[in-house]
């Protein structure tokens, strides 16, 4: 096949729940390719001289090599390559936002004038991860000697989870130790079933267990056992505790019964099954008419869960633009497909409540757009005298997260920024402690799975250097050095 | 997993439990509680850890069924395992040498109460228990109280042991007959919480209370324990459980505490309907 040919196939579609029938259940919505799905999608690579969507990925997947293996029907092959620099790809081809990322340098995209039309990247990520996994059990690294290390993981979402994979295969002893009672941070809380069915995640986790990985459930670390003993009793130490801290609007009427952070909702909803009461034992607030306030991922999941707990309308209630939605457009997509009303350019003043103390309503005022803030997206202006009262019987706010702050906390010594982040070196994820590394949404703020997985490669690189050479001075430029031997 | 080593019952659906938890044990400091969860599937619930033994590598949980979950909790056996106990969390009491201590105790409140007490009268300080439960049979680790304290005084609504009538009363009382307190610390049902501050705050007797929200994580991660105190919110699992009890607003949290009323109810009927057993008692939890 030349260029031209492949430049005509369209997209292949992903085959979806349909929207009537997903939001009655908490089944995932993509149903996933056939691999004859997969072979065409992949044909559709033009395998260019220079890849551009490689550099549009945070870990630099090679991602024409893994996409000509799946042309060739080379599945095994396809997923080595992949594993080489992604060890999650069944996570990431679900939850990455491609179609900034890699999808949006595709070459395909552009002589196709849409970058909805690149190689689908991410679904072919999916796709071979999925294969591998009904094949049974993955394909374990070559054994190594053990160096004797002994390494502590703090908190296993995706970069703490990142760590310990790649940290293991160094023959260093690895435990993770994890406040909840399951492993997977944001990707069990947080991020619906529908979006990224828990067993994967499991899956993931028990891959690493048999590799050897230790984890310590229930413990907060800070509070079971001392950060500080923690650092002394284990040779290095990685902090990945994410950002858990979830922003509340600060307007009358918050405290309101059924207002309730997006972190609430979606962890009873999610980690604690509330879908299934009363057969798991966590209850959820149902409202009839359900407000969620937030343009992001998290504010999406929630307005769609709203949906399938039972609400008859679901509005997400937004202060920009839908241009200005920081929300990944395949979920935006999704939740309007499903029904969720987009009330934009309105923001909550003040929360209206009945008199058992329930709340009845919220006051909102219109936006309007104005000059371009910080962020460089044109900044919301209230309109003065346009206020009004919307009706529900349930808020969400999901209007963000911070970065953790029990752990920088109870160990003032670790450096911290102005908004709470751990300071680190950028190449190497040191911390001002030393042996300690850090990296993910505690690092960036809340951010993406892919970066923190970036950060968890990183780390694990410069941690294993520092194992093996105890140097902690200069270890960025020992790391540059190593990292260009590879290369 | 973490094992029931020992589980006594003290009273009509009040039960005692000593787990291994020897992390737990080892860092644990008054005033601090855990998060439990006791089956797969399961709720993760707040309750105070009541005394700990190092040794042993265990603590001591005092828990009142009131609902699916501490009904279920009180069909286990020692040697049974659950699945989660994590803590301590929640931040200590500030034990400090003040002079005169006040401890208020309501039901189920003197669990939490014990570990406080104690550690008020360890400093130096002199130490007046005033235990209070509806009846005689709800009132619980009076022996252990009389220990920490260098008074003790029970009552009870119906009269059935001590006096007859409200812990307000007795602090009344006490005041009226010219005894000074420094600090009144306060922990049972929010209803009993508030009326000791309304009095507490005319008395002029600063007060200290354990605040018992609903919770999830316990680790300050959903923002569902949050309280009104003063003019800001706190999270109860990570800024307290204990506040100024002169500055916190209970009607808000009496009123937070019945948000699930009809889940929590139609749990327990479901578990009635398949675990064939039933509270001790016919009481609701919400108002305790
Ligand atoms: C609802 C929602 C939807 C999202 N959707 C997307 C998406 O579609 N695509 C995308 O790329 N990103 C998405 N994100 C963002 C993404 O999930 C995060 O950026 C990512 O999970 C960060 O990973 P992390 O490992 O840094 O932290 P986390 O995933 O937050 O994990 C941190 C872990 O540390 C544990 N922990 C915290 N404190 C302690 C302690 N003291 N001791 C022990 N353990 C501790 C926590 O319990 C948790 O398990 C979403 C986030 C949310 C909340
Ligand atoms: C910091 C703290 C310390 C506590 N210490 C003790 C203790 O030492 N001994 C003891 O017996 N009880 C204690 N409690 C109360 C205990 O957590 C509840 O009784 C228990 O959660 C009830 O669960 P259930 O499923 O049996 O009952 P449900 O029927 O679910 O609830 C009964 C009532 O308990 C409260 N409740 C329900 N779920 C929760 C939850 N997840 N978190 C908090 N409260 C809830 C509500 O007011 C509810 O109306 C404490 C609570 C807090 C917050
Ligand atoms: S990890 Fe994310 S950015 Fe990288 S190739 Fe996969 S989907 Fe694209
Ligand atoms: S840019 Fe697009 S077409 Fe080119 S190699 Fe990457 S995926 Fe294939
Ligand atoms: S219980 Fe979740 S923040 Fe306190």
């Amino acid at each position: 096949m030349n260029a031209k040919d492949r430049l005509k196939i369209p997209p292949v579609k992903m085959p979806e729940q349909d929207p009537a029938e997903r939001i009655k259940n908490v089944d995932e919505v993509p149903i996933g390719y056939t691999s004859e799905m997969a072979m065409l999608e992949a044909s559709r690579c033009l395998q260019c001289k220079t890849p551009f969507c490689i550099e549009g990925c945070p870990v630099g997947i090679d991602i024409p090599a893994f996409i000509k293996f799946i042309e060739v029907g080379d599945f095994k092959g396809a997923i080595r390559k992949m594993k080489e620099k992604n060890l999650l790809p069944s996570i990431c081809g679900r939850v990455c936002p491609q179609e900034e990322q890699c999808q949006l340098f595709c070459t395909i995209g552009k002589a196709r004038k849409n970058p909805g039309e690149s190689v689908m990247i991410g679904k072919l990520e999916r796709f071979i991860a999925d294969w591998e996994r009904e094949q049974g059990e993955p394909e374990k690294p070559p054994a190594v000697k053990p160096s004797g290390k002994r390494v502590a993981i703090i908190g296993a979402g995706p970069a703490g989870l990142t760590v310990a994979g790649d940290l293991i295969r160094f023959g260093h002893e690895v435990i993770v130790f994890e406040a909840l009672h399951k492993a997977g941070g944001v990707l069990v809380y947080g991020i619906p079933e529908f979006r990224l069915p828990k067993k994967i995640v499991q899956n993931e986790v028990d891959y690493l267990e048999n590799l050897g990985v230790k984890f310590q459930y229930n413990y907060v670390i800070g509070k079971t056992i001392p950060v500080r003993e923690v650092v002394s009793e284990f040779d290095a130490v990685f902090i990945g505790t994410g950002a858990g801290l979830p922003r509340f609007m600060r307007v009358d009427g918050e405290n309101l019964l059924g207002v309730l952070s997006a972190n609430e909702y979606l962890t009873r909803a999610n980690l604690m099954k509330a879908y299934d009461f009363p057969r798991a034992d966590t209850p959820i607030v149902k409202g009839r008419k359900v407000i969620t306030v937030g343009g992001g991922n998290v504010a999406m999941d929630c307005a769609r869960t709203a949906l399938r707990m039972g609400a008859e309308r679901s509005l997400i209630v937004y202060r920009r633009a839908e241009e200005q939605m920081p929300a990944r457009l395949e979920e935006i997509h999704h939740a309007k497909e499903e029904g969720v009303e987009f009330h934009l350019l309105q923001n909550p003043v003040r929360l209206v409540g009945d008199e058992r103390g329930w709340i009845s309503g919220a006051e909102l005022i219109k936006m309007e757009l104005g000059e371009p803030d910080s962020s460089g997206r044109r900044r919301p202006v209230p309109i003065e005298g346009s206020e009004f009262i919307e009706d529900t019987d349930a808020l969400i706010v999901a209007i963000g997260n911070s970065p953790n702050p029990l752990v920088p906390a109870s160990f003032p010594e670790l450096e911290v920024t102005r908004w709470g982040g751990i300071v680190v070196n950028e190449i190497t994820g040191q911390t001002s402690v030393q042996g300690v590394f850090a990296g993910g949404d505690i690092v960036l703020g809340a951010a993406t799975v892919i970066l923190a997985m970036g950060h968890g490669r990183r780390a694990a690189r410069a941690m294993n250097l520092y194992l093996s050479s105890g140097r902690w001075v200069d270890l960025d430029r020992a790391m540059d050095l190593c990292m260009a031997e590879v290369r | 997993m973490y094992q029931i080593l020992h589980k006594e019952k003290l009273g009509p659906d009040i039960y005692m439990y000593r787990f291994r938890a020897p992390d737990v044990a080892r860092n644990r400091k008054p005033g601090q509680f855990v998060i439990v969860r006791i089956a797969e599937n399961g709720e993760r619930i707040p309750i105070t850890i009541t005394d700990v033994d190092t040794d042993e590598g265990s603590i001591t949980l005092i828990v009142q069924a009131v609902g699916k979950t501490t009904l279920q909790m009180a069909q286990m056996k020692e040697g049974d395992f659950i699945p989660t106990i994590t803590g301590p969390l929640g931040e200590p009491t500030r034990i400090e040498k003040v002079g005169r201590v006040l401890c208020v105790g309501g039901g189920i409140g003197i669990a939490p109460l014990f570990p406080v007490a104690e550690g008020m009268k360890d400093i130096g300080n002199h130490v007046t228990s005033i235990l209070g439960a509806r009846s005689s049979n709800l009132l619980i680790l009076i022996e252990r109280m009389r220990e920490v304290s260098h008074e003790l005084i029970v009552t009870t609504d119906d009269g059935t042991e001590g006096e007859k009538g409200l812990v307000t009363d007795v602090i009344r009382e006490l005041v009226g007959k010219g005894k000074v307190y420094d600090l009144c610390i306060a922990m049972g049902p929010p209803i009993m919480m508030k009326f000791v501050c309304v009095l507490t705050k005319e008395l002029n007797i600063p007060t200290i209370v354990s605040l018992n929200p609903i919770m999830v994580d316990g680790t300050g991660m959903c923002g569902c324990c949050r309280v009104t105190v003063g003019d800001e919110i706190k999270f109860a699992c990570v800024d307290g459980p204990e506040f100024d009890g002169h500055k916190v607003d209970f009607d808000e949290l009496m009123a937070r505490l019945a948000i699930y009323k009809a889940e929590e109810k139609e749990a327990l009927e479901y578990y009635y309907s398949k675990a064939g057993c039933r509270l001790d008692s016919t009481l609701e939890g919400g108002s305790r």
